[in-house]
């Protein structure tokens, strides 16, 4: 039996920590890894916990992130609670066993440290991973710090394992500006983590021999497109109320409170940034400044990134001027992601604000108060003059000329 | 906000004394932040660490700071690396070095007419530990100048952060921290 960790009521943890700490409490079946910057400490934490004598279950080390994640299959399919971690380039070998993952209904949780995708080859956190991963399959979860990388961990077991989800989940938090920071984490006991999760409840587990199941069948045109329409059902259907039920319960255990969307001062804002990870922190402080000078300025940040929460983000941003979407990921010819979810949810509904795109932080660059405060004020202009008065597309924080588009 | 930059070099430590420091002044209900700037470090590799401290919850996440202390804990670095960069006129340095404050600020004009403080962490570290591992006597010199914990205070919150080392080991750190506090000038 493993031992029990005693913790202060604070301490001091990076994300990778504290998503380590999670995944140790979640008392997991079978951890199958391959460390990769920034994520290894995840990983190499948890190897220290195991060695110690603070788990029990099984911790492979494999010879890539291809097999790392086809081990994390393979044990969630014979029936036991799984996890792994990763970051780039070994997430993107992963791709392939995501959507292996999320089509057999394995719920997995995968702790994603965002880092940008090479070439050029860069070790520092952007969001090109979380975005590769946005169409797999899988449920999207993200942290803006090093409390949330741990809270949502936790909470990721309890939503993907629901028997109305039983679907794969991620969390992203961002590398190195998150898994590097360490900072003040109020951490639940073990006992208390481990009851809010629960105990693992097996679905069609292989090991029951009594009762033989496949997965991974081959499916052509006859049954595919149903078995895809069912997944999409459930994740448009069922993940946004088991989730918010998942953020209640930890609300009532813990006071710290969650929602699908996150919004920041938006009672009365008429202008507000969309953006993702630890960018939200850095503007709701801005937004603050920005209120003292007379601008209105809120922030809106999806919590969950995949399955999209249309209803939510229409409602956040039902009574905005102007928005800017930030995305911290190369578009590589298009507008970028956030942009075009946003502008498609708003489309549905009654307001028409101006809404432009900043591309941002590519490869770790710093995103200061600076830049967030001149796109305040940029979007102070738009909603004034009731138009667009910068190009849609604009990059923020780049060397040389400004760069934009249409 | 009080915000600490720390100059290294990969190995000395500098992460760990700025995770260290965190996890002191967190303990007396501060909220507050340790980071590094990584990239494919070496071992050797100049590098820069970073602090903030504040009464309230710490939402910035930018690199950029304007520093309230500098703490150079390597002695080449002084010369060879922007110590002063987004320097305020209130800005104090903590320099390790074996020279005297004047031949150092001779040598390096950009240092005159600052709050400058020299400690030579680097042969406290051999004597005490018996590595050049700077960190810990760097933190003695900054409770000293900054006034932020008193010695007894700050070595017995360092003892239950060091808790998981020999004891030989925590006593070696306790002596660095108390002959760093003693000699910062």
């Amino acid at each position: 039996m493993a031992e029990k960790m005693q913790l202060n009521e604070v301490e001091v943890w990076d994300g990778n920590m504290s998503a380590s700490q999670a995944l140790r409490q979640a008392q997991i079946d079978v951890v199958a890894a391959y460390p990769i910057t920034p994520s290894t400490p995840v990983v190499e934490n948890y190897g220290n916990f195991l060695a110690n004598g603070y788990i029990d279950g099984e911790f492979i080390m494999v010879e890539s992130e291809h097999a790392a994640m086809s081990g994390c299959v393979g044990a969630a399919a014979a029936g036991g609670r799984v996890a792994t971690a990763t970051s780039s380039q070994g997430f993107a070998l992963m791709v392939e066993v995501l959507y292996q993952a999320s089509g057999m209904r394995l719920p997995i949780v995968l702790a994603v440290v965002n880092r940008a995708l090479a070439a050029p080859l860069n070790v520092n956190g952007d969001h090109s991973d979380m975005y590769l991963g946005r169409d797999s399959g899988w449920v999207q979860l993200d942290a803006f710090n090093s409390q949330q990388a741990y809270d949502l961990t936790l909470m990721a077991f309890r939503i993907g394992e629901d028997y109305n989800v039983r679907l794969p989940v991620m969390v992203h938090q961002d590398g190195f500006i998150t898994s590097h920071t360490a900072q003040n984490v109020n951490p639940l006991s073990d006992d208390e983590a481990y009851e809010f999760i629960g105990d693992y409840k097996k679905v069609n587990p292989m090991l029951d021999l009594a009762k033989p199941v496949t997965y991974g069948v081959q499916t052509e045109e006859d049954w595919h497109f149903e078995h895809k329409a069912r997944q999409h059902h459930d994740l448009m259907t069922k993940i946004f109320g088991v989730t918010q039920d998942v953020f209640d319960a930890f609300e009532e255990k813990t006071g710290r409170k969650y929602n699908l969307v996150e919004e920041y001062f938006m009672d009365d804002a008429e202008v507000a940034i969309v953006a993702l990870g630890s960018t939200v922190e850095t503007a709701e402080m801005v937004a603050r400044k920005m209120r003292e000078e007379g601008i209105k300025a809120g922030i809106v940040a999806p919590r969950m990134i995949r399955p999209w929460p249309h209803e939510q983000i229409k409602k956040a941003l039902s009574k905005v001027k102007a928005i800017a979407c930030l995305d911290r990921s190369s578009p590589n010819g298009a507008l970028g992601m956030l942009y075009n979810e946003v502008t498609a949810s708003l489309y549905q509904g009654d307001n028409r604000p101006i809404i432009s795109n900043y591309i941002y932080g590519l490869g770790g660059r710093d995103f200061t108060i600076e830049h967030i405060t001149d796109i305040f004020k940029e979007l102070d202009a738009n909603a004034k003059e009731g138009k667009l008065t910068t190009p849609l597309q604009q990059f923020i924080g780049l060397r040389g000329p400004k760069l934009s588009f249409y | 906000m009080l915000e600490i930059r720390w100059h290294s070099r990969a190995g000395q430590g500098a992460v760990t004394g700025a995770k260290g420091l965190a996890d002191v002044v967190a303990r007396t209900g501060k909220y507050v932040q340790a980071f590094a700037f990584y990239g494919s470090a070496k071992r050797g590799a100049p590098m820069t660490a970073y602090n903030r401290v504040d009464e309230e919850e710490i939402l910035i996440h930018e690199k950029f700071m304007r520093p309230d202390y500098v703490l150079v804990i390597d002695p080449a670095l002084v010369f060879v690396a922007d110590v002063t960069a987004h320097e305020k006129d209130s800005t104090k340095y903590i320099i390790t070095t074996h020279l005297s404050k004047e031949e150092l600020i001779e040598s390096q004009p950009k240092l005159k007419g600052k709050e400058v403080y020299i400690v030579d962490c680097m042969q406290i570290s051999l004597d005490t530990i018996g590595r050049a591992i700077p960190n810990t006597p760097m933190l003695g010199a900054l409770m000293k100048v900054s006034g932020m914990f008193d010695l007894e205070y700050f070595q017995n919150a360092m003892k239950s952060v060091l808790s998981k080392f020999p004891q030989k080991i925590i006593d070696a750190n306790m002596a660095a921290i108390e002959r760093a506090y003693n000699s910062v000038k």
